[in-house]
């Protein structure tokens, strides 16, 4: 630690420092994060540092303990710098290997690196990765580089030089028109441009007023937010801090959900260190500018990441939506003036700054400027967080960098903003992935989630999982969005359960239109968005399930038998031994039948069924046909 | 504060800023049906049955009219087909949970709602607050409050504060639009009843 900072040249020259310190020095960066630990990245950073020593080639090597690189199916990631030689998957016992070949000998060992799933060629470098080679990752990127504990790595990439330039360089006016003029929109759910809600807190009279960092990221399977807050949070705080100087605050909050305890963790130690460095607290960086920042947790309900919601809760209240039509950027905590922005918007904002306006406005498309980081999971072979310009395809995102689909499988929608996003069909792939874009299409770009489906997947019961989701979620205050989300829930379980009526997708819509109009907030205000974008791209599965009493995909259990096809049955006993409800009937030599009243559609026989006999099938929506008459169940098994 | 002025169904009105639309409509005598709105309570903004269409230049849209304040030449319909529709739906909605209570029959009848197309469980509460909020707000006992989210939000009495002090209070009861309160836990028997008692019934 280098102390206190009373000046710009100071962190110049501190930079510089840790510079000359690194010349000629290699580094062995270790995927570390929340995903990493579940896969055993601590265990390997652990063998590379006790063999280091071993070797005796500290002054030489250095580890890294690194947040998330984004390949998370890939973890633990061992990347070798300068070089950026990449293994995948790798183990401690593959350590000392490493260090005695790739280290000493510069020699590449095959067997460790990522391999092409279409040559099957290893590739050496990240960057020849194709997952990494459709990125553009201005954002998250820098985690590979840096030790979040470490506030001199941050330094060494060139960090807090943003911030020196606003501080001595720019008026807070200055700041603001900047970010304004980059057009920084909010990654966090609606797309607001941040520079016009900065400006709104500005100008509000009251004195005190204050910053606050969203990381409450309720949705299920998106962790943009984590990612960069465990990995980079001085590249947020630095954000935090610009901002605070444009608007003219003096305290900050970050507030991140409970169930985030590796990025609170090396959130509040980036706050300590950035107070030892002078990087916040008093006349930072000899400026005059005096800032601080408190961090909050999170009670773990989605609905608490709504702003008005999380202002309540940082008042040490129920966190539930205010029903107040005044802004929380003129009214917010404690009815004073509160800026919020998302977790990537503020680390968007040291680029915007520290480039320029123009340079920012270089990337991405007319109305969204910049990159977005996704989410992207489910039926996708490459799945991780992915950081985009704004404008690359939904297609180049799924298929470039997500690998495609798995399995051979079909690709059938994108569902895209979270729980209250819509679903994408096959037809509007190539739609460019921007704010607006999104929104034309039904859907949201929301905070960025990215749910990849195959055609094994049913659309009813995708609108169902999200609609139940948000039915728990929701605080349950408001009619429209509690009751009619109780009723579209009810709707849709009945669709799946047989008995969806004639007359049943209009009252959806219907019960959608009252539910967007009159909710007190955005949870209720779009929560209706993937029954809505589903009965628009796919009514004709809804109407099967009501009409034909049919699942098309064959997922909804009350809509699907299990037939064993007597053609095709070997008499084997797999699936008879294998059937956990016994409702398979037949023996040594007898084809075997399903009894239907007893079979729970587990599915089991299904998959033990052995693949060059496939005799069991799935059926919806069309009788299964009687078993076999006593005479007829006899049957030799043919040789194999 | 200053005077705006704005249109409320087609009549023009000079209101003192602040006002919420609602008390502007009143004041011109346009009747906007509430439920959870009550003068000595703050705002709550949950029922939305007086949710109304509010027009700015080229721009509508639905707010509660017992939250939304009165601004400069904004115009306001409080009866418009699309308000209307979303009215009637929330009868709809109560009249699942709360089957024959005046209030809700009333409602009903005034926007010719016949029945419900839904079901629910009818617990006779619709979750208007107006017991927890009198309760925090003018009593400052907080012995009523709500338990859980989303579709499962329910009230609840907190027993150890409301066994010492509704027995001698009963001041929500009246307040109650469903009466579900004074149904459960008054009339002949709530003398001999404990709170444990209607606390049990509430779970159930
Ligand atoms: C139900 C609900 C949940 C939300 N959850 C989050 C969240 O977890 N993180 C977030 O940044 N924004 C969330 N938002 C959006 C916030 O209300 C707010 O718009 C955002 O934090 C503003 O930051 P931005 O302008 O930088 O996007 C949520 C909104 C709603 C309606
Ligand atoms: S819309 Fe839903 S989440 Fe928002 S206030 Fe109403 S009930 Fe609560
Ligand atoms: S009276 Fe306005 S929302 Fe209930």
């Amino acid at each position: 630690m280098a102390g206190r900072l009373t000046s710009i040249v100071d962190l110049e020259r501190l930079r510089d420092e840790i510079l000359a310190k690194r010349q000629g020095r290699r580094f062995i960066s270790v995927s570390n994060g929340s995903d990493g630990r579940t896969r055993g990245s601590w265990e390997v950073i652990r063998a590379f540092v006790d063999e280091i020593e071993k070797q005796g080639l500290e002054k030489e090597v250095e580890v890294k303990s690194t947040g998330c690189h984004g390949f998370c199916q890939m973890e633990p990631i061992v990347l070798i710098l300068p070089e950026g030689i990449c293994y995948v998957q790798v183990k401690p016992e593959h350590v000392s290997e490493i260090i005695s070949k790739t280290l000493i000998q510069n020699e590449i060992i095959e067997q460790f690196l990522y391999r092409d799933p279409v040559t099957g060629q290893g590739i050496t470098h990240e960057s020849e990765i194709p997952f990494y080679k459709g990125q553009a990752r201005l954002v998250l990127g820098n985690n590979r580089f840096i030790d979040p504990w470490h506030i001199d790595d941050y330094i060494a990439l060139g960090g807090y030089s943003a911030l020196a330039k606003a501080l001595d360089k720019m008026t807070p006016e200055q700041v603001l028109d900047e970010v304004k003029r980059a057009n920084v929109r909010g990654r966090g759910g609606s797309g607001f441009p941040a520079g016009i809600k900065w400006e709104t807190t500005r100008n509000a009279p009251e004195k005190i007023k204050y910053v606050i960092v969203n990381a409450d990221e309720g949705d299920p399977g998106a962790y943009m937010d984590r990612g960069l807050l465990e990995g980079n949070p001085h590249g947020v705080l630095e954000g935090l801090i610009i901002g605070a100087y444009a608007i003219g605050v003096h305290e900050g909050f970050v507030y991140v959900r409970q169930e985030y305890p590796l990025a609170t963790e090396n959130v509040i130690h980036a706050i300590e260190q950035a107070e030892e460095y002078g990087l916040l607290g008093e006349n930072i960086l000899g400026s005059g500018f005096d800032f601080t920042v408190t961090v909050h947790r999170g009670a773990g309900a989605f609905v608490s990441g709504e702003s008005s919601a999380l202002m309540t809760a940082i008042e040490g209240k129920v966190g539930e939506p205010r029903p107040k039509y005044i802004h929380t950027s003129v009214k917010g905590i404690w009815e004073r003036p509160s800026n919020l922005n998302n977790v990537e918007t503020w680390a968007n904002v040291p680029l915007a700054i520290g480039r320029s306006a123009d340079w920012y406005n270089s990337i991405g498309t007319e109305g969204s400027k910049g990159t977005k980081i996704f989410s992207l999971v489910g039926k996708v072979k490459n799945t991780g967080l992915v950081e985009v310009p704004m404008g690359t395809s939904l297609r180049d995102i799924i298929y470039d960098v997500g690998g495609g689909i798995p399995n051979g499988r079909r690709f059938k929608a994108v569902q895209t903003g979270g729980p209250s996003g819509g679903c994408i069909p096959e037809q509007f792939l190539d739609t460019p992935v921007d704010f607006d874009q999104l929104t034309e299409l039904g859907s949201m770009m929301g905070s960025g989630g990215m749910i990849v489906m195959d055609e094994d997947t049913c659309m009813v019961d995708v609108a169902r999982y999200f609609l139940n989701f948000l039915s728990e979620e929701s605080c349950g205050k408001c009619i429209p969005c509690r009751e009619g989300l109780r009723q579209m829930l009810n709707i849709l379980n009945r669709i799946i359960e047989a008995n969806g009526k004639e007359g049943d997708i209009e009252l959806l819509e219907e019960l959608s239109e009252v539910v967007i109009d009159a909710s007190l907030c955005a949870l209720g205000g779009t929560a209706p968005n993937p029954v809505l974008t589903t009965i628009k791209y796919f009514r004709n599965e809804y109407e099967a399930h009501i009409k034909e009493k049919r699942c098309p995909a064959k997922v909804c259990k009350p809509l699907i038998s299990y037939y064993i096809q007597p053609d095709k049955c070997q008499a084997c006993l797999i699936c008879l031994r294998n059937c956990p409800a016994g409702a398979i009937h037949g023996g040594k030599g007898l084809i075997h039948w399903i009894d239907q009243e007893k079979c729970t559609k587990c599915g089991v026989c299904l998959e033990v069924c052995p693949p060059r006999f496939d005799a069991v099938a799935k059926l919806s929506g069309e009788p299964v046909p009687p078993p076999l008459p006593e005479t007829k169940v006899i049957r030799k098994r043919v040789a194999q | 504060m200053k005077t705006v002025t704005l249109e409320i169904d087609g009549k023009k009105i000079e209101a003192k800023g602040g006002m919420t639309l609602l008390e502007a409509a009143r004041e011109l005598g346009i009747e906007i049906p509430t439920l959870c709105y009550q003068e000595q309570l703050a705002p709550y903004g949950a029922c939305r049955l007086c949710s109304v269409e509010i027009i700015k230049g080229e721009r509508s849209r639905v707010v509660a009219a017992c939250v939304y304040p009165v601004e400069e030449g904004l115009i306001v319909k409080t009866d418009s087909p699309r308000v209307v529709s979303i009215r009637r739906m929330l009868i709809e909605f109560m009249l699942a949970v709360a089957p024959r209570t005046k209030v809700i029959e009333d409602l009903a009848a005034r926007y010719g709602v016949e029945g419900t197309r839904f079901e629910a469980e009818a617990n006779l509460c619709i979750l208007c607050g107006l017991c927890v909020r009198y309760c925090a707000e003018v009593k400052k006992a907080n012995a009523i409050g709500f338990v859980g989210r989303g579709i499962s939000r329910q009230v609840a009495f907190l027993p150890e504060i409301a066994s010492k002090t509704c027995m001698s209070c009963r001041e929500c009861f009246s307040l109650c639009p469903t009466a579900k309160i004074p149904r459960e836990t008054d009339g002949v028997c709530f003398l001999d009843l404990t709170v444990d008692d209607f606390l049990s019934r509430q779970s159930k």
